[in-house]
């Protein structure tokens, strides 16, 4: 029995690290699953709250406050339904000469920071040819100057502070905006 | 120290390499064969519990910096529910793989011991150099973390966008590209990416 030893010692050895490893196991799987079951439980627990059903609105341009859509001040009436980027890639025409042209795709998560613009990768002028994109006008690359730089203006550096997305959004009120061309057109007409 | 430590090393050694007297091969094998069983399904359990968000975001270097960032792209919350976690994209899935990123993964734990990264200063300090890691460890895989679950081959084109179809078309099909070459940033935000190629 001179192999005693030996075989207590690996006896002990083996349970030990399968009972550790085991037990880390099993504490980290649970506590995984509960909370997974804690997500899953919470929402049909939650009581909906009753929407107050919201009267009939004016027609769009005729009620005064567009933002409320007509109900009354004491109540809140319920979210619209969040309007959807128009991401179609069908550039649209400028609604005057110097209207920033609108971004005719989704930008979400597009970072635009110090470090990087996601935006100047397509659509910087070195970037352009790659993906057949739009360069951004010579004017982006000007300062206050009217000199040229080599790289984008850092007064133009923040594209979304003029070029914005569309949604499908309604309008809220009417819009009469009558571009140049018709106004000519009109004027000749008449 | 050792003088009093070499008997005991001389005993066990004796005792390891006798054959055995008292017990039959048929035990000694069974038993080692159940050890063995016991010991790899142990190990792989631990080794999966570390393969887990839970694990990663048990740090608060993960948790605060990392994650947070996760949270508000589309690889965490999305129309369908299906979402990305830590180990999705980066810890190779292949067992061989998954062994080596795993053994790479010590310098984090040394990492973590120091202190490296354990400030939000430092954590923008390093955040370049450990986006590097990763950029180049997709660029010498071909994505392949994004293609376990993007793969080409069930890629619509016509149900993309035309702008994404087009550039799909003309850098993914060619292999000229892969996905991280152009896909940087999407499900952290970028260090300072003066001079980095980006798509």
């Amino acid at each position: 029995m001179r192999d005693k030893p030996l075989m207590l010692i690996a006896g002990v050895v083996v349970v030990v690290v399968a009972a550790i490893a085991f037990v880390a196991g099993e504490k980290l799987g649970h506590s995984d699953r509960s909370g997974s079951h804690a997500m899953v439980g919470m929402p049909a627990s939650a009581p909906r709250p009753a929407a107050p059903a919201a009267p009939e609105a004016p027609p769009p341009g005729q009620q005064i406050d567009a933002l409320r859509r007509g109900v009354p001040i004491s109540e809140e009436g319920p979210p619209p339904p969040m309007a959807r980027v128009e991401n179609t890639d069908i550039r649209r025409n400028r609604a005057y000469p110097m209207q920033p042209p609108t971004i005719p795709h989704s930008i979400d998560n597009y970072q635009i920071d110090k470090n990087s613009n996601r935006c100047l990768l397509c659509h910087a002028r070195a970037n352009a040819d790659k993906f057949q994109a739009p360069p951004v006008s010579v004017t982006h690359y000007m300062d206050r100057n009217d000199q040229f730089l080599a790289t984008i203006s850092p007064r133009r550096y923040f594209c979304n502070q003029c070029h914005v997305v569309q949604t499908d959004a309604k309008p809220l009120v009417a819009n009469t905006f009558k571009d140049i061309d018709t106004v000519l057109s009109e004027a000749k007409g008449n | 120290m050792w003088a009093r430590i070499k008997p005991w090393v001389a005993t066990f050694w004796r005792i390891l390499r006798k054959p055995s007297v008292h017990y039959s091969l048929g035990f000694l094998t069974l038993g080692g064969f159940i050890a063995g069983v016991v010991f790899w399904g142990a190990f792989n359990t631990a080794l999966e519990a570390t393969n887990t968000e839970a694990f990663c975001t048990g740090c608060h270097e993960m948790r605060d910096n990392v994650f947070q960032e996760l949270k508000t792209t589309i690889h965490y919350s999305n129309r369908s529910g299906v979402r990305a976690t830590c180990p999705d994209c980066h810890v190779p899935h292949n067992w061989t793989d998954k062994i080596a990123r795993k053994m790479q993964a010590s310098k984090e734990v040394w990492g973590k011991i120091f202190g490296t990264v354990n400030t939000r200063e430092k954590f923008l300090d390093h955040r370049l150099v450990l986006a590097e890691h990763e950029w180049a460890r997709l660029k010498a895989n071909d994505s392949l973390e994004c293609r376990n679950c993007h793969n080409y081959a069930s890629m619509d084109l016509t149900r993309q966008s035309t702008r994404a179809a087009q550039i799909h078309q003309r850098w993914l099909v060619t292999g000229e590209k892969t996905c991280i070459d152009c896909h940087k940033g999407i499900a952290h935000h970028l260090p300072d990416m003066t001079g980095i190629p980006q798509g």
